[in-house]
């Protein structure tokens, strides 16, 4: 390994746990905060597991976040707490593959365009199944965990999918994922199966993001269908993502911060302009920040260094 | 021959109304450096793409070794044993060089890994002559040393055919002459391989069978010279007088 | 029987919208994600000169058509044309232009919530029954198909009967040959973008007459569109026609036999299969 790479382990293994302190520090209002920041750099990070290198833009994350959420929802009467999540993760899992076997084998727009439905698909289906077949309209998650609990849960959940990222960077997928991205009939050529490839990279994905949901279900003593899929968040995390910018792992944090403070300044303050910060960001990151701020800051300091990038490529 | 390595058997390719490839049928022997050779717009480069895959046929069947291979993915056909390189020079610019070579036999029938992936690589890089570049990133190569690349990374998928597009195309002369002794060399090693050219000299020097192709049709096949003082392939390439 | 003629009518006013979309992405290859909002400012174009001024909305229409072609024209231009440019290959682009036009999406709807609102608007405008075929129907609805049959059908004499229509297809089917043979593409582009939005303008603009709209309900119908245009065959007109008229057959039916809350439901369910068994489309050329 090379030494920048034990550096950046380093670094990595002391910020997780720095924060993994911060329950026992504060409560209140800065571990909420702290808890929604998480939220969101576990769910922008999973997502830039798939969708950095393939660059292939998912919105389906809200969808596999619900399906989490009733893992646990459904079992939480029946299983202990900690096995629910990763039934989570495996729903997650699950889902994305039927739907990646369904959509990744064509044009990528055909993807984007999937997924953009996806979160209030799942909703109607699964709201008409609750009041239909089920008799209610939500299901009751009675738990004792406290919002520190939740807390360390997560970020454990975000080191894991840290570590997740730098092993397949590091292994044969990560190496086909990077052959895909520069040249896809060259990848053909010599062997790799493109479609799988993909796929397994969004089954990896789905299962963080459905493991993020399972954890989060006992914030809401009550999961409705509504409040499970919420196709806003979906669009939160490609923003936050492409903010940050996804050619580095570690990228989307720099977005997270940013703008959950801004949008929850204008969710509290201007409530009804939210629809226009999103779509300003979006067209913010497609003309002045294709590579979001560490795309920008890494170019800038290229052009100062005077190398060539031989990282992933656009 | 005994059983060829490479079969084509009656194949053919249309695209709607045009037939670009009409019942051709050729094979080629193990060890063999055949010449695929027509005017522009013959067909060559579509019947390359029905051997790697990167088309699927009309009808007929392309064999390696006697297994059908036509109709499965390119990805397949390569774990079967074709390799090539392309006509437009398909690089990964993203990629150092010896990462480019190292793509061909990470998944290929090669499914080398690791240290022995990058052992691989320098041999080849060696053999083609860019061991001194192994590092350097493909926007730092000319035109000729990515089709070295490019052969390289073909070679190292440990192919059993190897399929060259007019790998020497747009080459000066010295360069010519290093590209046929490197390719002669490679030959020699026991390796078939199924060249599409213009370059007549390089086929001429390096091809001792060719087959030619005018408007999707086979129109002659033979030993180099015969084929080539044919007065159908004469008539193919001049137009009739 | 009921069911079949009113998913029909629904269907031919959904026609509008696919058939925007068409042009845009068929001819301009712009994945254009905020078509929904040009609908639905089409549906507020007309409540505003009906309700407002008291113009009819089928007279409304010679309003509403070039603005919708004025918008999307320079939204083109300004936003989507610079993106052409500047991409270095066709991923790229796509994932830009969805991007971009996905931001639009926001800020239309942004905008339009600002300026009317999140309540429900609909209007009285030939709210009344007529007889046809046994059954009674809403007259709008009927003038809106009529209306909507004859925008569809003056669009395929543009397209089949003009020399500069016929450049339109020309682009669609393939840049590069229409370029060499001294077509403007760029200028086709465009206009073919405009001309969608004018189209899809009008859409909004008949949808209104008979469907209780709001500001946030972009959105869904660019879904539709986008589902729409993909089951017919991407840039074929008839094949995007005959998907809306399937389309509004089957919420119709849906809506009426099952639950209307799983419309939705229905035409994913329809989009899958048509992704996994015909990824072409019904009369599409090639597939994904």
């Amino acid at each position: 390994m090379k030494r920048s790479e034990i550096q950046g382990l380093g670094l990595a293994a002391v910020l997780l746990a720095a924060a993994a302190l911060l329950p026992f520090l504060t409560e209140g209002f800065y571990l909420t905060l702290a808890l929604n920041l998480a939220i969101y750099v576990a769910l922008c990070t999973a997502w830039t597991l798939f969708s950095g290198p393939t660059h292939l833009v998912s919105l389906a994350t809200a969808a596999f976040f619900g399906v989490g959420t009733y893992a646990v929802a459904i079992g939480i009467d029946f299983l202990p707490f900690p096995l629910l999540i990763l039934c989570g993760g495996l729903a997650g899992a699950l889902f994305a593959t039927v739907i990646g076997a369904a959509t990744l084998r064509l044009s990528g727009v055909y993807f984007v365009i999937f997924t953009l439905g996806l979160a209030e698909l799942t909703r109607q289906i699964i709201a008409y199944l609750q009041t239909k077949v089920f008799g209610s309209m939500g299901l009751f998650v009675m738990t004792d965990h406290t919002e520190g609990d939740l807390f360390l849960y997560l970020v454990g959940l975000i080191g894991l999918i840290f570590a997740t990222g730098w092993l397949i960077g590091r292994s044969r997928l990560g190496f086909a994922l990077r052959v895909i991205g520069n040249d896809e009939l060259v990848a053909r050529h010599f062997g790799i199966k493109v479609a799988r490839t993909k796929i397994i990279l969004f089954a990896v994905s789905g299962a963080f993001i459905g493991m993020a949901g399972a954890i989060l279900a006992p914030r809401y003593a009550y999961i409705e269908p509504q409040a499970a899929f919420n196709p806003t968040m979906s669009f939160m995390v490609v923003i936050m993502a492409l903010l940050g910018g996804t050619r580095r792992l570690w990228g989307p944090l720099v977005g997270v911060v940013p703008f959950t403070l801004l949008s929850d300044f204008v969710s509290a303050n201007f409530p009804d302009h939210i629809n226009i910060v999103i779509g300003l960001a979006f067209l913010g990151i497609v003309y002045l920040l294709p590579d979001g701020v560490t795309g920008a800051l890494e170019k800038l300091m290229q052009r100062r260094g005077g190398s060539t990038p031989t990282g992933d490529v656009r | 021959m005994s059983t060829p390595i490479l079969q084509i058997d009656q194949l053919r390719k249309a695209f709607g109304g045009l037939v670009a490839v009409n019942t051709v049928s050729f094979a080629v022997a193990e060890g063999e450096l055949l010449g695929l050779i027509g005017p522009n717009g013959s067909g060559k480069t579509t019947t390359m793409n029905l051997i790697s895959g990167a088309l699927v046929p009309t009808s007929g069947e392309v064999r390696l070794d006697g297994k059908k291979i036509s109709g499965a993915s390119p990805a397949a056909i390569s774990g079967a044993g074709i390799a090539r390189t392309f006509q437009l020079v398909r690089v990964l610019p993203g990629m150092t060089v010896i990462e480019n070579v190292m793509a061909g036999a990470v998944f290929s029938r090669a499914r080398l890994w690791g240290r022995a992936a990058e052992a691989r690589a320098v041999e080849l890089l060696a053999r083609v002559g860019l061991e001194e570049r192994a590092h350097l990133p493909l926007s730092a190569m000319t035109y000729i040393d990515q089709k070295r690349v490019e052969l390289a990374r073909a070679l190292a998928a440990n192919p059993r055919v190897l399929l060259l597009d007019e790998w020497l195309a747009g080459l000066n002369p010295t360069e010519l002459n290093q590209a046929i002794d490197l390719l002669r060399g490679i030959h020699r090693e026991g390796m078939t391989i199924v060249m599409v050219e213009h370059v007549m000299d390089a086929i001429r020097s390096l091809c001792s069978r060719c087959v030619v192709m005018n408007l999707g049709t086979k129109i002659a096949e033979g030993g180099t010279d015969a084929v080539l003082s044919d007065r159908n392939v004469m008539e193919a390439y001049l137009g009739v007088e | 029987m009921e069911i079949l003629v009113t998913g029909l009518l629904l269907g031919g006013t959904y026609a509008l919208i696919a058939l925007g979309l068409t042009l845009q992405y068929g001819v301009a290859r712009m994945m254009n994600l905020s078509t929904g909002e040009t609908l639905v400012a089409g549906c507020f174009a007309a409540w505003l000169l009906f309700t407002v001024a008291g113009i009819n909305p089928i007279f409304g229409l010679l309003v509403v058509a070039p603005l919708g072609f004025v918008l999307n024209g320079m939204i083109y231009l300004g936003l989507l044309r610079p993106l052409v440019n500047r991409a270095k290959n066709a991923g790229m682009l796509e994932v830009d232009s969805i991007l971009a036009t996905f931001g639009l999406l926001f800020l239309f709807e942004g905008v339009m919530q600002l300026a009317f609102g999140g309540s429900f608007f609909n209007y009285q405008f030939l709210a009344v029954p007529f007889q046809l075929l046994g059954s009674s129907y809403a007259m709008n609805r009927i003038v809106a198909f009529a209306a909507a049959a004859v925008i569809a059908g003056l669009l395929c004499l543009f397209l089949y009967r003009t020399r500069f229509g016929t450049a339109v297809r020309a682009v669609a089917v393939d840049p590069q040959a229409a370029r060499l043979v001294g077509i403007n593409v760029n200028l086709v582009a465009a206009f073919a973008f405009a001309l969608g939005g004018a189209i899809t303008a009008c859409g909004g603009a008949l949808l209104s007459t008979f469907y209780t709209f709001t500001a946030t309900m972009g959105a869904v119908f660019t879904m539709k569109a986008l589902i729409i245009v993909i089951m017919g065959g991407v840039g074929d007109v008839r094949g995007a026609v005959v998907a809306a008229l399937i389309l509004g057959i089957m919420e119709t039916l849906v809506a009426s036999l099952i639950d209307p809350g799983l419309t939705l439901a229905a035409t994913y369910g329809l989009f899958i299969a048509v992704l996994l068994f015909r990824p072409q489309g019904i009369f599409g050329g090639k597939a994904g």
